[in-house]
């Protein structure tokens, strides 16, 4: 077991993945001579060489559709968007080809594409490189959408994920990269579309996933100093969306707060709640609370931007409500 | 080129277009649905160019995908039956008109969304070359997708990374009703290419010994020294699709293409040329004919999509 970064955890699963497997590459900007905007790529280049590590120009919509024409030519392409801002001018490919050419032709094909992109707000660098707009993308089916939160996830679903037969959008986030946590030595692998208790609790439960994974848990230590013990439910995955975990945990708990950082419209929270109380009407004990992103495009001043995010406090407050 | 590979191509023609014809009668009748692009007078592009690959070779177009299709090597059962939305068709009924493929065929589709299809190409010529293959990718668009952001991006990896893909342009003058002129800086598309530093040309594509010379040309150009583009010149006889009131030309116009009319122009160089007697080419022709109405009954008489499909093949692993 040893303790590492989410960013360490990201470079290992990709490292391995490569050294295990020929057909694995990885193209995107900045991603070679740099060694990744994030760092995640640092010693690729040198290693792996400029085929497998490739450059490319700032064009999104073919960084993702080489990607996803390389996969169906067999290969397993992972393509890095440089935050999923940019993800926008390559919509058409994702939605319109990742997500769909394997059944609309029948499925005479698979397509192994893993696109990783960071996402999440908090470093100041305003609304249009700040935002967390996972369900977008967990909209569409026939799209995987993975947002590990632990150095552990990370590591092991971005490792599942490269060996995936289907499209998986890797979402990381840009504040999570130092997060660190245990990582079991040896082969890690995370199963996609199940959800995990990260904590468990026996008051309430706190439905979430990546960055608010590890607010969620710094609420529920504060929560339990008062006697409030929350367990806290990690979805890893959008879609699928495995409700097995929290709806188990709903009906031993009878309440829940939902907490996603990107706006609460149509969001996680309204999905989840909808699940629970469509499957669990009769164990419910109180209105299902939801903390989110305030509705605005997240302004650059650090004071405002931190009061349209939500924060460890938020979260408190509404398992308060609840309870 | 000998008599029977002659004779051959003539008949891949001929086949397109009573195929084309057969589905344009289907339509009427309300057995298609959605969009119905016909290939009526490009028949030559997609005969010509096909005929010059190598079966490793891929095979990528756009939405107006029937011919390329048929020059593929996919059967006229299997395009009538996704036509029809059955379960016999080239995508089991999911994929309809626009979306035809068979990738034992190295035949990659039928793409609806104009240029998105480029970027494939160049991903799938990236494969090629990753593996150390000596494939290209052949990739087919109409003149209407140069004008989108996906050309350029795609023009430009390609020649950045040396992918062997032979972009081929079917120029037929309109992107849907809007002329090329209308809608394009420069009307001579090859000379987008020149920006990128790609060798180019522009061939006639109501001859298909021209088409298929220049296809053969431009392969030997792109295994040799990576990606080229290919601008051929040619008309659609019908409407950008069933439902179009064609005001943007004249019938004049279209008259004046049909003196060209790609089969006529083969069929008077096989007979003239004696390469072929008219007689055998009538037999051709007839054969054809029944080839496309034992098609049309086999799509009519294949069984729709079972409803347990309806959750098929949309992911490899699990559920969604």
């Amino acid at each position: 077991m040893a303790i590492i970064t989410i960013r360490e955890a990201i470079s290992q699963a990709l490292w391995e993945e490569m050294e295990r497997d020929e057909r694995v590459f990885i193209l995107g900007e900045e991603v070679g001579v740099w060694g990744g905007t994030y760092a995640v790529t640092k010693g690729f280049y040198d290693h792996f060489g400029p085929e497998r590590v490739r450059d490319t120009p700032i064009a999104e919509s073919v960084i993702v559709g080489a990607a996803n024409g390389a996969a169906m030519a067999g290969l397993r392409p992972v393509a890095e968007l440089m935050t999923i801002n940019f993800a926008f001018l390559a919509m058409d490919q994702i939605v319109n080809h990742s997500a769909k050419l394997r059944s609309m032709f029948g499925g005479q094909f698979t397509l192994p594409v893993v696109i990783r992109a960071v996402g999440g707000g908090g470093r100041q660098l305003g609304a249009t490189h700040s935002q967390t707009p996972d369900v977008i993308f967990a909209h569409f089916p026939g799209l995987k959408v993975v947002a590990p939160g632990t150095p552990q996830d990370a590591k092991g679903l971005l490792k599942t994920a490269i060996r995936s037969d289907d499209p998986v959008l890797f979402l990381e986030h840009a504040t999570l990269y130092q997060a660190r946590g245990e990582v079991p030595d040896g082969e890690v692998l995370e199963p996609i579309g199940v959800s995990k208790v990260q904590r468990p609790g026996r008051d309430v439960t706190i439905v979430t996933y990546s960055k608010m994974l590890q607010l969620s848990l710094q609420a529920a230590e504060q929560l339990s100093a008062e006697g409030i013990e929350a367990e806290v439910v990690d979805l890893r995955t959008l879609r699928p969306l495995d409700m097995g975990p929290v709806l188990d945990s709903f009906r031993r708990t009878n309440r829940a707060v939902i907490a996603e950082e990107g706006w609460r419209s149509f969001g996680v929270g309204a999905e989840v709640a909808a699940r629970i109380y469509e499957a669990a009407f009769d164990y419910v004990d109180a209105p299902i609370g939801r903390v989110a992103q305030k509705e605005v495009p997240l302004p650059y001043n650090r004071q405002l931007e931190q009061l349209a995010l939500p924060q460890v406090e938020d979260i408190v407050r509404a398992v308060r409500e609840v309870v | 080129m000998n008599r029977d590979e002659q004779l051959r191509m003539y008949r891949e023609m001929v086949l397109i277009r009573r195929l084309e014809e057969a589905s344009a009668a289907l339509y009427q009748q309300g057995k298609i649905g959605g969009f119905l692009h016909l290939y009526i007078g490009q028949e030559a592009v997609c005969t010509g160019i096909v005929a010059a690959r190598k079966p490793q070779d891929r095979v990528i177009t756009a939405y107006r995908d029937h011919g390329v299709a048929i020059s593929c090597g996919v059967s006229p059962e299997a395009v009538l039956a996704e036509l029809l939305g059955k379960a016999t068709g080239t995508s089991k009924g999911k994929g309809g008109s626009m979306h035809l493929a068979d990738v034992s065929l190295n035949f990659w589709g039928g793409h609806a969304i104009v240029g998105a299809h480029l970027p494939l190409a160049a991903g799938m010529a990236l494969a090629d070359k990753y593996r150390g293959s000596d494939a290209v990718t052949l990739c087919f668009f109409g003149e209407g997708a140069t004008n989108i952001g996906y050309f350029h991006e795609a023009l430009n990896l390609s020649k950045v990374w040396q992918l062997p893909v032979l972009w081929i342009c079917e120029n037929n003058r309109y992107g849907m009703g809007t002329a090329v002129e209308r809608a394009s800086a420069v009307s001579e598309i090859r000379l987008k290419a020149e920006g990128y530093a790609m060798p180019n040309a522009r061939v006639d594509g109501m001859d298909v010994l021209q088409v298929r010379q220049a296809a053969e040309r431009a392969l030997d150009a792109v295994r040799a020294s990576g990606p080229f583009l290919l601008e051929v010149m040619t008309y659609r006889f019908r409407g950008h699709s069933m439902g179009d009131p064609e005001r943007y030309r004249t019938s004049d116009e279209v008259k004046r293409w049909q003196k060209d009319d790609p089969i006529g122009v083969f069929r008077r160089h096989l007979i003239d040329g004696k390469i072929v007697p008219a007689k055998a080419l009538d037999a051709a022709e007839v054969e054809v004919e029944k080839q496309v109405e034992a098609a049309v009954r086999f799509a009519e008489e294949s069984p729709d999509p079972a409803p347990e499909a309806l959750f098929e093949d949309i992911y490899a692993e699990g559920a969604g």
